[in-house]
């Protein structure tokens, strides 16, 4: 039995944007599929319903990233962004393989938020011009389906590393709490994250606030 | 954190410059993206025959199945018919034999959907559709062909002049085989000119008409001008 504390990692609008950016990617990657490989399009047909789940997905996706910006505490986000777009020399030693202690998010973290998010622009530039391109050909340009493909092969390998670290690999796969419930384990922190402890603790204690639970 | 930032010299912005080199990299990829990979296709071919088959047949090599009905058309030899009726003088109903029995026509051409994709090179054999028609007899007053497809509610039609362009046909074999299912068994349209969505498939009856009926898809938004451009992917 022991005492184990829990510091705040992210924010309720972080987790949102995080699970709706997720699961948008999921429903359009499992549509855009069955439109793309031709044995799936055999098997399901249905081919204008699985269209409109994409394409209405597609902007429901947009509009709820939006929403979720406009009603959010817009300054904690963007301090949150700045520490995401900031890499340290630690930062710089980690790219290279060397273990150096890392803030709140580690540089592979970073690396990965702004891959998704150009990703996230490229597939919504390349998508309307899919869906447009349709109705007036001037649009259509011969590489823009190159483009969307191509995006697909390459988040799918960011999201197959991503899911690995955060549901398979046991010493990462804690950081799946913090995305979820919001906290992570202290313990768990100073190992993976011992920059941003220190921060907290010395900078705004009241920021830190562990919460505390017996188990 | 910002107190210590300012007085910190090794943090750089090294997260927004790779967000905008992608984005750059992959907006501008709409002009070089296709010719780039023209090139390096070919080269990658020999490292794409190692994978196993069934991850080879996977992915994409070019076609893509479009199909607007929840199956598709089960094509039987036996019981199959071509009906051609409308304004002619003598409506038909043609069986399977009975149209490869027509004169033969082969063509290699390349094949555009308007969603973007292109397959180079098809070879097509089948029927010419001035050929198709002769024994019909179409009227004076006709001017255009509405095809019907056996994928309800799918129906496109071209003008008698676009029909008696020098390649297009009524296709029944692709790449040397009598045509798939997905492809549109026995039978589809083939005007390499335009944009698939008027290369109907799974055609089981010609309706020759005064005008041009708007189709499947131009009903839905897509331009009745189908003609493949050269901006977008001709070339």
């Amino acid at each position: 039995m022991s005492d184990i504390r829990y510091l705040a990692r992210f924010s309720w609008t972080e987790r949102a944007l995080h699970w709706v950016h997720a699961s948008a990617f999921f429903v359009l990657l499992g549509s855009g599929l069955v439109l793309y490989v031709p044995s799936l399009s055999e098997f399901v047909s249905r081919r204008p319903l699985v269209k409109s789940v994409h394409i209405y997905t597609a902007v429901a996706w947009l509009a709820a990233l939006v929403l979720i910006v406009l009603v959010a505490d817009r300054r904690a986000l963007s301090r949150t962004l700045r520490e995401l777009d900031l890499f340290d020399d630690d930062d710089r030693q980690w790219l290279l393989g060397k273990r150096a202690p890392q803030g709140r998010f580690n540089a592979g973290q970073k690396l990965n938020f702004w891959l998704t998010a150009a990703f996230a622009v490229l597939f919504a530039v390349s998508g309307f011009l899919l869906w447009y391109g349709e109705r007036d050909t001037r649009f259509r340009f011969a590489s823009t389906i190159l483009l969307h493909d191509g995006l697909m092969y390459a988040a799918l390998v960011l999201l197959v590393g991503h899911l690995y670290l955060a549901l398979i690999y046991p010493r990462t796969r804690h950081a799946l709490r913090g995305i979820t419930l919001g906290t992570v384990r202290e313990g768990w922190a100073r190992e993976h994250h011992p920059k941003w402890v220190e921060e907290q603790s010395a900078q705004d204690p009241d920021r830190a606030r562990p919460t505390t639970t017996i188990r | 954190m910002s107190i210590d930032e300012r007085q910190r010299d090794d943090l750089r912005p090294y997260g927004r410059r790779t967000f905008l080199a992608v984005v750059a990299g992959g907006l501008t990829s709409l002009w070089w993206g296709k010719p780039v990979w023209d090139r390096l296709a070919p080269a990658l071919r020999p490292a794409a025959d190692l994978l196993p088959s069934q991850v080879r047949q996977i992915v994409p090599s070019g076609w893509r199945i479009y199909t607007v009905a929840a199956t598709m058309p089960v094509f039987n030899r036996r019981t199959w018919r071509l009906t051609i009726d409308g304004l002619v003088e003598r409506p038909l109903n043609l069986s399977y034999e009975q149209l490869l029995a027509l004169p033969r026509a082969e063509q290699v051409s390349d094949f555009h959907c308007v969603t973007g994709w292109s397959v180079k090179h098809v070879r097509w054999a089948g029927v010419r559709f001035a050929d198709l028609l002769r024994a019909a007899r179409p009227l004076p007053q006709a001017k255009a062909l509405a095809f019907v497809s056996a994928e309800r509610p799918y129906v496109d039609s071209l003008t008698l002049e676009e029909a008696y362009l020098k390649d297009a046909m009524l296709a029944y074999e692709m790449d040397g085989k009598p045509l798939s299912r997905p492809h549109g068994a026995p039978a589809r349209v083939v005007i390499p000119e335009m944009y698939g969505y008027k290369n109907v498939k799974w055609v089981e009856r010609i309706s020759v008409a005064k005008a041009p009926l708007d189709g499947y898809w131009e009903v839905r938004g897509y331009d009745r001008d189908a003609w493949v451009g050269h901006s977008n992917g001709r070339v």
